[in-house]
């Protein structure tokens, strides 16, 4: 079947089989690789992008049910080429990763959460990555990451008060 | 890991949906896919046809009414979450959505999804069967309506004719001022599938005494149960915590719970009169901090 996808901003066609999960659509067909497949039913979370702005699992979409959504997936984030998001800029600077396979789907899930929520607290972080399994358990610093970016968001865009 | 081969369609209305359930074997309704698509994926569902009513803008809805609240079966579990209506008129349904599954579940998954799956874990079905919602489907060209607690008659099972498509489920409406719910549920991790997990609601006159009382228990036995028993004895009550304990006893002794490698039937049991004990202790301070009037 023929599905329009519009991928970070991008319209793109594609001819899928319907079995075909979102996930397997954005590695192999759009190769962006940046959504990882893990459990490849629904557990594990590596494979989570945004539809619409709302984190979902993309193993647990087929590619035929995606068109007409706005699709952001890791390779989307950064403001530009060589650039990082203030998020994947505060992983870097707090170790917020280790092997680096959940880590994509880590972001994400905290795009959503501070898209939503500029000021969330400990336990809001780690529910909104309770969706994602990171197997060399390196939730603290994920968790500190995230406290970090969502105070430099929040400063962003606050006037400078100077005397 | 991946689903074998099926043919996809997405009709426009619901008409030709169930036309297309109609006409043939093995076709199954998809909408969120947050149950079947792993279901697939383990290869333990192999439907030939998937039907994608997900986009039907007309069966997602919440629509208050004189003495009920109707849900449109595709209302996603994530907007749920959300609205008003639902928080102010079905507050225990809005207390365990955000125990269903994650937010990137919630997302898209739906609330007929989760009724049609019938996992005895899912809170939605807790909810349905405890308030004594009532689910309506279509057949074909035919209108039906079932109770939900007739609706779940075993694990992943349910009396949807096999052509059915859940259409909208009809919580009725408690029309008390002071009401108050509390869920409790016991899982391994935040929002995995719960080994036991209790709901219920009271409603409270102005002296604080239980005027009505609904419970019940999920994950505990092959389906939700309601304990009517239990929840008429708290009737006429001010739900002290002694009788609570003692009513709630009596209700779990002769059920059948499940047994399985993560928890004993004896533990299901036990767990189970422990969290209604709580959830009606709490759905009764609940109800008394509620404004009364």
């Amino acid at each position: 079947m023929r599905v329009e996808l519009t991928v970070n901003g991008e319209t793109r066609a594609v001819e899928v089989e319907p079995r075909i999960s979102l996930l397997d659509c954005l590695r192999e067909r759009l190769l962006l690789t940046g959504a990882h497949a893990g459990c490849e039913h629904g557990v594990c979370g590596a494979c989570t992008v945004l539809v619409d702005g709302a984190p979902v699992r993309s193993c647990l979409m087929f590619a035929v049910q995606a068109d007409g959504y706005a699709i952001t997936t890791i390779e989307g984030v950064a403001p530009g080429p060589g650039e990082l998001s203030p998020i994947q800029d505060a992983f870097c600077e707090t170790h917020g990763m280790q092997c680096g396979y959940c880590t994509p789907a880590m972001i994400l899930a905290a795009h959503a959460l501070l898209a939503d929520n500029p000021a969330p607290t400990r336990e809001q972080i780690v529910d909104a990555i309770s969706a994602n399994i990171c197997r060399c358990t390196g939730y603290a610093q994920i968790v500190e990451a995230i406290a970090l970016a969502a105070e430099r968001m929040r400063g962003l865009n606050q006037p400078v008060c100077r005397p | 890991m991946k689903p074998a081969s099926f043919e996809y369609a997405r009709p426009a209305d619901l008409d030709q949906a169930c036309a297309m359930l109609a006409a043939g074997d093995d076709t199954r309704i998809i909408a969120g896919g947050q149950s079947l698509v792993p279901l697939m994926a383990m290869r333990l569902a192999r439907p030939k046809r998937l039907i994608d009513i997900a986009r039907i803008s007309d069966l997602a809805f919440v629509r208050r009414e004189s003495d009920a609240v109707s849900i449109g079966a595709t209302s996603r579990q994530c907007v749920l979450e959300r609205d008003a209506v639902v928080r102010a008129a079905v507050p225990l349904l809005a207390k365990v959505i955000p125990f269903v599954g994650h937010a990137a579940i919630r997302s898209r998954g739906t609330i007929g999804g989760s009724l049609a799956n019938a996992d005895p874990a899912a809170e939605i079905a807790l909810v349905a069967v405890t308030l004594g919602a009532t689910l309506l489907y279509r057949e074909d060209t035919a209108n039906g309506e079932i109770a939900a607690r007739d609706f779940f008659i075993g694990p992943m099972m349910t009396a949807l004719p096999a052509a059915g498509c859940i259409t909208a489920v009809r919580f009725p409406l408690w029309r008390e001022t002071r009401i108050g719910v509390g869920f409790h549920e016991i899982s391994p991790r935040r929002s995995d599938f719960a080994f036991a997990s209790a709901a219920a609601q009271v409603a409270l006159d102005e002296n604080g005494i239980c005027r009505r009382v609904a419970l019940g228990i999920g994950a505990v036995t092959a389906y939700p149960l309601r304990l009517d028993a239990a929840a008429k004895a708290l009737e006429g009550t001010r739900a002290e915590e002694a009788v609570v304990r003692e009513v709630v006893r009596t209700a779990v002794a002769d059920i059948e719970p499940l047994s399985d490698l993560h928890a004993s039937a004896d533990y299901r049991r036990r767990a189970a009169a422990c969290l209604a004990v709580r959830a009606i202790l709490d759905a009764y301070r609940d109800a008394e901090s509620a404004h009364a009037g």
